[in-house]
């Protein structure tokens, strides 16, 4: 569930990604790499699951789906998050230097 | 268990490869040649799977009460048994995770130079007809 979630998340930013300059201006291509770097490394533990289980890998038991579903939710926000951080550090557009040079023009 | 070490350390390599080839590429640039995809932007992309990817991992180990904010981190680390399963799981999950991420971005690479040589040569040709 996790893993399948993480791809999902893959999937959109990455259409995002592509049909928006305004997103590519926003730095999305972090969430790429968060999520497509993530989504191989999980793929990595599925097959190694499934090599060892067989065909229980894809018969989970509703508490662990919950708990994996709740996990892949949190690695989005935590990506999401991460994302976020680093656009407002980096600035982009300037918004936060605009915002605290009007600030700081305005104290005086 | 700990499986994300090996991406991450990796990531490590590949970033401090990235820097020094990046300098190498600025210095060359200055004396003034190459319009093509730079190598250093490549592992860019490698860096950012490898980083992004490994730490998502540490989180879900840390969900998982894999990773611990303490000496020594790993709850593995705590009973010999444990850090035997630990290596053995680093040594094949980890090893598989930071090869198929690196295949991932070899053909990505490849594939970005084939659309660059491409782009050239239809420039190129127009300029030719033109």
């Amino acid at each position: 569930m996790t893993l399948l979630i993480t791809i999902i998340a893959a999937v959109i930013s990455t259409v995002i990604w592509y049909t928006s300059s305004k997103a590519r201006e926003l730095k999305v291509g972090i969430l790429l790499y968060m999520f497509w770097g993530a989504s191989l490394m999980w793929l990595v533990d599925a097959v190694v699951e499934y090599l060892e289980v067989g065909a229980e890998y894809f018969e989970p038991a509703a508490k662990d789906m919950l708990n994996d579903a709740f996990l892949g939710i949190s690695v989005v926000a935590l990506a999401f998050t991460v994302w976020m951080v680093y656009l407002l550090i980096k600035d982009p557009q300037n918004t936060v230097k605009k915002l605290l040079t009007e600030k700081r023009t305005g104290n005086k | 268990m700990a499986c994300f070490i090996v991406p991450a350390t990796e990531a490590v390599v590949t970033t401090v490869i990235q820097k020094v080839v990046k300098k190498n590429e600025e210095k060359k640039d200055s004396n003034g040649s190459e319009t093509k995809l730079r190598f250093s932007e490549k592992l860019k992309w490698l860096n950012g799977m490898l980083w992004g990817g490994s730490g998502l991992l540490a989180f879900e180990h840390l969900w998982h009460g894999e990773i611990t904010p303490f000496f020594p981190f790993l709850t593995a680390a705590n009973d010999p048994a444990d850090t035997a399963a630990m290596l053995h799981e680093m040594a094949t999950s980890g090893s598989a995770m930071a090869i198929l991420v690196t295949a991932v971005w070899a053909v990505a690479a490849v594939a970005a130079d084939k659309i660059t040589a491409v782009q050239k040569n239809e420039k190129k040709k127009a300029c030719a007809e033109a």
